[in-house]
């Protein structure tokens, strides 16, 4: 379809301009200095009612240098890496680390940290996929939903495979580079009754093209979950127990790593500041980070610092066990870096799992959380308050749809109250969770 | 007009040609590749942006970052197929091979010839400027280093002020088959402010923020740095007082300016040409309809003169129009670019906006408003037996299939017996599009812009916005509170 990713050359072009930089910035006067350097290429495509809607060829690339004089800081980027470019971009860098203001606690990590152990984890698996096959496996996806009787129309189903390199180097003599992959195919769908026009869709997602669902069981699963919406009604407003969907207990996930991360605690921007060992979660959860995991989303054997990575827990038995830190923020704090600069790489949780049935069984009389909107979660307070749709349950049954409505708590009262997580385990982000049970939050509707 | 327009394409082409050895004919040739056979328009975007930003924390500056971006985008179209390709560098090979790569999404048909070139002239609603160089480096630390001083001065609870500056300069140029040659140089610059404060343990933030399409050196001569400081202050100690809001239907007010972000996604999106065409919005066919109260006048409007959403020239090369969308509250009009325009047998009304070369062109909005209307702001409060007034909001968004909306209240008040009472915790409210637009009973008579804040996220490109809009009266929304 276009000119092959020549990975292995990339890789080592990656590393020549990222040593190159350093070098650079050493000799304009520099005391440390890191780069950062990527390139990804790929092909998405999209078919809607059964035509091809567009081919889209991606190739971006970009060079970001930091330098150190003193304790000043100044950043620079590219999406150009070529040599003259990449001299610009140190220049610059160094010509901002003029004006900022001293910061005791910037620079590189400690040497001694960085990491040694570099394995291939095994996230580089190509699709070697011509453009004319992404649109047919394209096409049979939103054929197999569009199918489904009570289906009026497609928004389209879309194909994209991409692979890339990614190089990140600093002045300890560090340079950490990787290749991956990464391919994914989605269907949304409409249907229609007397109330108007839902719309949901469903998706698949892998480093490896082998571990994607068939492109007919998304298009099903977007059928499906469109149908199911057909009919909905508003809850009525009260105190209900809420399950929330894996992907979406996923997101609490997500709001839990934001409130510990280094940069909200520093900032106390964050309602768990000064919470260290504090009861968090019921006695039998616990959250762990498997960054060096085989074959998964975000494995990384080193972090955005070039720390060795290394499995963390940030709960353990229901207790705030860590905080989420970089070098920089650890420094802020007075603590030690926990390898995440970047992030989290992979959470996986350890529970006493329950089937769906079960949860909405015990749960009796209540919501069931497909969908979320608006950003109504406050860091600081832990706040939550957001639009949402589901269904109805009753009797430990799913009743009927429901939305238009919203639900609201506060994060802090929502993990004490994890009554329950399920099974039914979504594996295609880095955050790997089942449905979550929270005992009681406030549903505003009719 | 004429001669700053030529001086302009001038400008654009010796940032983005000349560096790479083209000129404006050689473009023609570039288009031939983008113009295969079956192709039946074929375009080139050229960009490049400068972008600088300078965050203080704890007192000090300390970091400071710039970022060079640009390259070219080449889009075939055929009915309503798309082919897209686009390259870091801006030469006549990669001319050559993106265009090929994108005219690939058709093999056969008629071969088009590029139309001889015509300079599309829009009307300048903003200066062409670099916006990063009127003040040197000390200046732009020093009023980041104000809004420090006035936010810790302005109440002894404020533990954390942090205050961003950050400017773009960005340059483009399109050419497309159709004829169309028009260039752009569009200043970008904003100032933000956000506190954390403390008290008895509780901790709230405040934050605001603005700016425009005008050099940096307005930002200092407007005193943003001390406006925008006490408002965050303001809002944060508001915040620490706030009470649980109230959860269910409820008459809400929307104080004037960015509360328009409802507008935005409640009316606005369902508005975008692609949406309607694909029969996905639900607008869909309503030309002509009712589809919001009486008296609601709402309109895209891309030629006000510095605004954050304002544009020359989209990035198709439309000249930046004033489109109506609902007079009345009928449905009059419908956001568009080229290919959705053309495939629904419209006008393209300026509409067309990308993040970047990067990036495939869709209707978008620009600045969305809400014209005024009769009704004194105070009257309009004293209507409320019981209900919310809502000054700021954090975000939104909106289901375009169903017209559902939500949006997130950052400061917000009980109204009670026709009074302002409690300050109420950050609550979301949810409604239907077409609904909640039905429900307006009143309209003020004071209309304002907003401070100039907004990025509109849609199918993961993020583009400046504005909104604005007076004090509105919206009979009946559901808040999502946790109180009863």
């Amino acid at each position: 379809m276009t000119q092959a990713f020549d990975a292995p050359a990339q890789q080592t072009l990656l590393e020549t301009r990222a040593q190159m930089a350093l070098e650079l910035a050493r000799r304009l006067g520099a005391d440390a200095c890191e780069v950062g350097a990527s390139v990804d290429q790929g092909v998405g495509v999209s078919v809607r009612e059964g035509e091809v809607e567009t081919v889209e060829l991606s190739r971006d690339q970009g060079i970001a240098v930091t330098v150190h004089v003193g304790k000043r800081k100044g950043s620079a980027s590219s999406t150009d890496a070529g040599e003259a470019s990449i001299r610009a971009v140190v220049e610059k860098a160094i010509a901002i680390a003029r004006h900022t203001g001293e910061d005791p606690a910037s620079g590189l990590a400690d040497a001694e940290l960085m990491a040694r152990e570099l394995p291939d984890l095994d996230v580089h698996h190509p699709w070697a996929l011509t453009t004319e096959q992404a649109i047919e496996l394209a096409l049979a996806c939103e054929s197999a939903g569009r199918r489904r009787p009570g289906i009026l129309s497609s928004d389209g189903a879309s194909l994209s495979t991409g692979e890339g390199v990614r190089v990140y180097a600093n002045s300890h003599d560090f340079l950490g580079s990787q290749r991956g992959s990464r391919h994914s195919l989605s269907c949304m769908l409409i249907a229609e009754d007397e109330n108007g026009m839902q719309r949901d869709y469903d998706y698949t997602s892998a480093r490896h093209p082998r571990d994607l669902l068939a492109p007919e069981r998304v298009g099903e699963n977007a059928a499906e979950r469109t149908l199911r919406r057909l009919g909905a009604s508003r809850p009525a407003t009260g105190r209900l127990p809420v399950l929330f969907d894996p992907a979406l207990a996923g997101g609490l996930i997500g709001s839990l790593m934001g409130a510990i991360a280094g940069g909200a605690l520093y900032r106390q921007a964050s309602f768990l500041c000064d919470r260290l060992g504090d009861g968090l979660f019921p006695e039998w959860f616990s959250l762990q980070e498997r960054p060096m995991e085989r074959g998964a989303m975000a494995s990384s054997p080193f972090d955005g610092d070039g720390v060795q990575t290394r499995d963390n827990v940030f709960i353990e038995n229901g207790r705030l066990a860590s905080y989420m830190l970089s070098a920089y923020s650890a420094r802020r704090l007075g603590m030690q870096t926990t390898a995440n600069a970047g992030g989290a790489r992979n959470l996986r949780l350890t529970a006493p799992l329950e089937s769906r049935d079960e949860l909405l069984a015990r749960m009796g009389r209540g919501v069931l959380i497909t969908e979320l909107m608006g950003q109504g979660v406050n860091p600081v307070t832990g706040d939550y308050s957001r639009g949402a749709a589901g269904f109805w349950v009753e009797d430990g049954r799913i009743q009927h749809p429901v939305e238009e409505f919203t639900i609201a708590g506060n994060l802090e009262a929502m993990f004490k109250g994890l009554a329950g997580v399920g099974s039914d385990t979504d594996t295609r982000g880095s955050i790997h969770t089942g449905s979550w049970l929270i005992d009681e939050m406030t549903v505003a509707g009719s | 007009m004429t001669e700053s327009r030529s001086s302009m394409l001038d400008e654009a082409a010796s940032y983005l040609l000349t560096p790479g050895g083209l000129t404006l004919d050689d473009l023609d040739l570039g288009l031939g590749h983008a113009l295969g056979p079956g192709v039946d328009y074929a375009d080139l975007y050229f960009q490049r942006s400068w972008h600088e930003g300078w965050v203080l924390e704890d007192g000090e500056v300390k970091e400071g970052s710039y970022n060079i971006d640009g390259g070219v985008g080449v889009r075939s179209l055929a009915g309503e197929k798309t082919g897209f390709a686009y390259s870091n560098q801006i030469t006549a090979d990669a001319l050559a091979e993106t265009g090929r790569t994108a005219s690939g999404i058709v093999r056969s048909g008629a071969s088009l010839a590029v139309a001889p070139r015509v300079v599309v002239q829009g009307a300048s609603r903003y200066g062409g400027v670099d916006p990063l160089t009127g003040l040197s480096a000390e200046e732009k630390i020093a009023l980041l280093k104000e809004a420090d001083r006035v936010a810790r001065a302005a109440d002894p609870a404020v533990s954390q002020v942090s205050a961003s500056l950050s400017g773009v300069h960005e340059v483009v140029l399109v050419r497309a088959s159709d004829g169309t040659l028009a260039a752009d140089i569009r200043p970008l610059v904003r100032f933000n402010v956000s506190v954390i404060v403390v008290r008895n343990g509780r901790r709230e933030r405040g934050s605001a923020g603005g700016g425009g399409r005008y050099p940096m050196a307005r930002l200092r001569d407007e005193g943003v740095a001390e406006r925008f400081a006490k408002e965050a202050v303001r809002q944060a100690l508001v915040n620490l007082e706030a009470i649980d809001a109230p959860a269910g239907q409820l008459p809400v007010v929307l104080a004037p300016g960015w509360p328009g972000i409802l507008l935005h996604e409640a009316v606005g999106h369902g508005l975008e040409g692609d949406f309607n065409r694909k029969g996905s919005s639900a607008f869909a066919g309503r030309m002509g309809q009712r589809v919001a109260a009486k008296g609601v006048t709402v309109v895209d409007d891309a030629t006000l003169v510095d605004r954050r959403g304002s544009m020359t020239i989209d990035d198709e090369g439309t000249p930046g129009q004033y489109t109506p969308l609902i007079e009345d509250g009928i449905l009059t009009g419908y956001m568009q670019d080229k290919l959705n325009a053309r495939l629904m047998g419209m006008a393209p009304t300026g509409n067309a906006r990308r993040e970047s070369f990067a990036h495939l062109p869709m209707p978008r909005m620009t600045n969305t408003v809400m014209l005024a209307g009769q009704d004194d702001p105070a009257d309009i409060l004293k209507s409320v037996k019981r209900g919310l007034y809502a000054v700021s909001f954090g975000g939104g968004q909106v289901d375009i299939t169903s017209g559902k909306f939500v949006f997130s209240a950052s400061e917000a008040y009980l109204v009670e017996d026709g009074r302002i009472t409690a300050p109420v915790k950050g609550a979301t409210l949810i409604g239907n599009g077409p609904e909640a637009m039905g429900r307006v009973s009143m309209i003020g008579h004071d209309m304002e812009l907003d401070t100039g804040i907004g990025v509109c996220g849609k199918e993961g490109q993020g583009v400046p916005v504005g909104v604005g809009q007076p004090t509105l009266k919206l009979d009946e929304l559901t808040v999502g509170g946790t109180a009863s």
